[in-house]
């Protein structure tokens, strides 16, 4: 009931947008989201962007999760 | 960076797991609220891969396996209005309330619709001047916000026709109830990715500090449970319990202010009724005063009929994290997902229908 999954907003017409998601556009609500801006991913939740994905913190739990298992893999 | 893939190989998981066996020492019990998360868990098997110290245990946080059925009942009974159009979200269909469901009264010439997104019932509503077009408001915080933006717009387009039933429900209000019930003891807690979006990691905080439980806020990926797992663990090892966000990429601390925002001044805080606990103060959502004409309850005369339960179910104590779906002599028998008796059958989200989806208590 709570899902939402990550889209590409291709284009922003006021308080909506063209969205991407596995090759297909699909129009979302930017209500929630006014900060979005084309290029970025939300998490889209019933039509509506309920969050701007955040790159810079996604890239850092990936370095996390790759240094965890470096680590294990050394023993 | 497509957000979905990366959180998903195999090789970061299996370090994560490698990980959570060395660490865990202590015998725990974590419980994921969100019912999103449970299906992860059974979709990739992440209760065989963790080591015999954790225990996973589902929580209440299906908002269609929450509703009461007074209220499913109160939806069904505004279906049966003469030209009343019901706009819901198409998992609502089956869930049986007392003695009927959308599908059926859908069958016997209702107006029923399904629709994905509020914005749809209000594109509805426009198409259809002369019905009353009422959206089921059923869902937590990740979705007040939206019903509470499509209230805004109708107000904005002058759409008169458009209501909601606002059936929406908080969870920190419940988790608090749950924790005063003393039934289950937790040693953490996985708290709802989508929900702290919205709210932020702060609602969370009384959970650590004043029940002592580790709390950690976790995405739906399994990279993302495994993680989450294993910060749960760590704080457990450490004799800490603090709020930690392992889904960074999705939530911040302190939420999404205008999505906050437009759900403070739609709507208000009021008691509601969950399965198997019955009324919870402030853990529900009603229209302020201010936006009464959108507000079915308000606006229609309804006559829902006495409540019955369904005899020999036990979906209120499964939510609760007291029962298991195996427990429950109607579970794979009587009970299936093409003839739910319960909700947690029902929702794709629910406890019964993951555990049956993915064969756990099934026997065989």
């Amino acid at each position: 009931m709570c899902l939402a999954i990550p889209v590409l907003i291709k284009s922003i017409d006021d308080k909506e947008a063209e969205a991407e998601i596995g090759g297909i556009t699909r129009r979302i609500s930017l209500r929630l989201t006014p900060e979005a801006k084309v290029g970025d991913y939300v998490l889209v939740h019933t039509g509506y962007a309920i969050n701007v994905l955040d790159q810079e913190q996604a890239e850092e739990t990936l370095a996390l999760l790759r240094e965890i298992a470096e680590a294990e893999e050394a023993g | 960076m497509k957000y979905i893939t990366e959180f998903r190989r195999s090789e970061l998981a299996e370090g994560l797991i490698s990980h959570i066996k060395r660490s865990s020492k202590t015998p725990a019990r974590f419980m994921e609220f969100c019912g999103g998360h449970t299906v992860t868990i059974f979709r990739y098997g992440i209760r065989q891969v963790l080591p015999q110290n954790i225990e996973m245990v589902s929580g209440p946080g299906c908002p269609i396996c929450v509703t009461a059925n007074a209220d499913l009942d109160k939806a069904f009974a505004l279906a049966q209005i003469p030209d009343v159009i019901i706009a819901t979200f198409g998992d609502m269909l089956k869930v049986p309330g007392s003695r009927s469901s959308l599908q059926k009264i859908k069958a016997e010439g209702a107006g029923v619709m399904t629709v994905y997104s509020t914005m749809d019932a209000l594109k509805a509503a426009e198409d259809n001047p002369d019905k009353p077009v009422v959206f089921l408001g059923i869902g937590f915080e990740t979705t007040a916000p939206t019903v509470a933006a499509s209230i805004l717009q109708a107000e904005e387009r002058g759409i008169k026709n458009y209501y909601v039933l606002s059936l929406h429900k908080l969870c920190p209000p419940v988790i608090r109830a749950l924790l005063d019930a003393g039934e289950v003891e937790l040693g953490g807690l996985v708290c709802p990715g989508h929900v702290s979006t919205i709210i932020g990691s702060h609602p969370w905080e009384f959970i650590a500090n004043e029940y002592g439980i580790p709390c950690v806020v976790s995405g739906f990926e399994p990279l993302d449970i495994l993680q989450c797992v294993d910060m749960l663990v760590e704080q457990v090892e450490k004799g800490q319990s603090k709020v930690e966000i392992a889904y960074r990429r999705g939530v911040r601390p302190e939420g999404n202010r205008q999505a906050l925002k437009l759900m403070e001044q739609v709507f208000e805080p009021c008691p509601a009724r969950w399965r198997g606990m019955g009324e919870v103060a402030d853990s529900g959502l009603k229209l302020r005063e201010k936006y009464r004409r959108f507000d079915a309850e308000a606006n229609f005369e309804l006559k829902p009929g006495p409540v019955a339960e369904p005899a020999g179910c036990i979906c209120g104590d499964i939510l609760r994290g007291v029962k298991k779906p195996a427990d429950c002599p109607l579970f794979g028998k009587v009970c299936l997902p093409e003839s739910p008796v319960g909700p947690c059958m029902v929702s794709s989200e629910g406890s019964c229908s993951a555990y049956y989806l993915y064969g756990e208590g099934r026997g065989g």
